[in-house]
């Protein structure tokens, strides 16, 4: 049931994005168009253009900049946005670390996207997934809406005094950035009520006195300069504190939007589907989840329990969540949409499988890496896994732990 | 120059300084020192311009020189740029 009453647009990913950003009543982006985020920024500054927001649009030389600039005016206090995709992530790598380090709440879109070489425009994820280490919280859209809800909500995590880390949400390039979709908008005055104003938790400066954590100068102080061996560790701890206080919030913050637009992802961190009395199941994020719901549907009209564990915030891990999902589960196929090379198998699958070691359930667990650089994965591919899972179950043996899905030989 | 160490609760986040640096003593870093022979020195004061720690201090009402050891590094960079060899680096 929706609680408020919501325009239905037709926008693909990006624009849905865009959208959200609008509303959100974002004071500072700073982006570089990189396919396929480009829409993002292209329509926000259209917005700009237009006079419909008052945001300052930084027009940058690269992405290193781009985010530079973002945690910059989010050290002056701003709410800062950035956008970008594959190569661009890649460039921004020194500075996530520097953004998350100074606590900077800046959110950031990123379109999911192959990296070189060779070149590759299409959707895999590797970009991301490479960047899970450095001290942002990940969301993974599934479809544009979720994208739009996301955003959305990532000011509010980002933001808040518990956290004050940056939050970077996925949706995967092309098959959501620039596919068309009814995407149901709240009003603007819902969303910049929900998303508020940026709140500041309170630091003890060198003067000794407490003041909120922003650059000020009626309150001076120095914001992430320098630590030698005596402090950096403890501010590297701290920092995975805020990840420890994070999924509680997340779960709150998504609840609270749950019941304003009648939208919900599983409990916001963990989107299980038919999971419940599942024997088999897969485990994966984006879009991709949409084609396994409908092989789970079809599996389950012939009367095979299959089940599907979506993986919405990747960071921080839902431990607990994916442990006690996968309680009863006997068999699981993890689906990796990028390449740990030399890793035995790819990023999810490392984490679900070190996830399990100290579950009181072993299920077997198997790794599909699959759609790398936009490779189309069809639902008989999907039905394939299951297929493969059934027979694990049956025989009670793995021939082949780590596999790839539609690779030809 | 050893000081009490806080713990990851105490201190505040994303790196803010809690205290001014000139409070963070880096004086133990260095091996050498600079030592200055008062005959030799004709008090030209280039050394207090070339530190780059600022560890110099001309004293006007004396004009004098001191060195504050609490925070020279050590980096000898006085010592080669006095024109009359007035500044020794010794262990």
């Amino acid at each position: 049931m929706e609680s408020v009453k919501q325009k239905v647009l037709a926008l693909n990913g990006d624009e849905a994005v865009a959208y959200a950003v609008k509303q959100s009543d974002v004071d500072v982006v700073a982006a570089y168009p990189i396919t396929p985020q480009t829409i993002i920024v292209e329509r926000f500054s259209e917005y700009v253009a237009n006079g419909e927001v008052d945001t300052e649009f930084i027009c940058v030389e690269s992405e290193h900049s781009a985010l530079s600039a973002c945690l910059t005016a989010s050290a002056v206090g701003a709410r800062a946005f950035t956008a970008t995709a594959s190569a661009g992530l890649a460039l921004m790598h020194e500075i996530l670390y520097v953004t998350s380090g100074c606590r900077a709440p800046v959110v950031m879109a990123v379109v999911n996207r192959a990296l070189s070489a060779p070149i590759n425009i299409h959707c895999d994820h590797s970009d991301s997934m490479v960047e899970r280490d450095c001290g942002w919280i990940q969301i993974y859209a599934e479809n544009s809406q979720e994208a739009y809800d996301s955003i959305i909500q990532a000011f509010r995590i980002a933001e808040n005094p518990k956290i004050m880390l940056p939050v970077m949400v996925g949706l995967d390039g092309f098959t959501l950035s620039h596919t068309l979709e009814n995407v149901h908008v709240l009003p603007d005055e819902t969303v910049r009520k929900f998303v508020g104003t940026r709140q500041f938790p309170l630091v003890t400066t060198h003067t000794g006195k407490e003041a909120p954590l922003r650059l000020d100068v009626e309150n001076p102080m120095t914001i992430g300069p320098l630590d030698l061996p005596d402090y950096y560790f403890e501010h590297k701890r701290q920092q995975e504190e805020a990840m420890r206080n994070a999924p509680e919030i997340i779960k709150k913050i998504h609840d609270e939007y749950g019941e304003i637009s009648g939208r919900r992802y599983g409990n916001g961190l963990l989107d299980p589907y038919k999971l419940e009395d599942a024997e088999i199941a897969v485990i994966c994020v984006g879009s991709t989840s949409g084609t396994v719901k409908t092989v789970v549907d079809n599996l389950r009209n012939q009367g095979v329990k299959a089940g599907l564990l979506r993986i919405r915030t990747f960071r921080p891990l839902p431990v607990d969540g994916i442990r006690k999902a996968l309680e009863k589960v006997k068999a699981v196929a993890v689906m990796d949409r990028s390449m740990s090379f030399g890793g035995h198998g790819g990023a999810i699958f490392h984490e679900i499988r070190h996830v399990l070691y100290d579950a009181s359930n072993h299920p077997y667990i198997v790794n599909y890496i699959y759609g790398l650089g936009g490779r189309d994965t069809s639902p008989n591919q999907i039905r394939k896994i299951y297929n493969d899972l059934q027979k694990i179950v049956e025989t009670g043996r793995v021939e082949t732990p780590v596999q790839f899905v539609g690779l030809r030989e | 120059m050893k000081t009490e160490k806080k713990g990851w609760k105490e201190i505040p986040i994303a790196g803010v300084c809690w205290k001014p640096s000139t409070e963070y003593l880096t004086g133990d870093w260095k091996t050498y020192k600079p030592v200055r022979d008062p005959e030799k020195c004709k008090l030209c004061l280039l050394c207090v311009i070339f530190c780059p720690d600022g560890a110099i201090h001309w004293k006007p009402e004396e004009n004098d020189l001191e060195f504050d050891y609490n925070f020279c590094k050590g980096c000898g960079i006085c010592a080669n740029e006095c024109p009359f060899k007035a500044i020794e680096m010794k262990l």
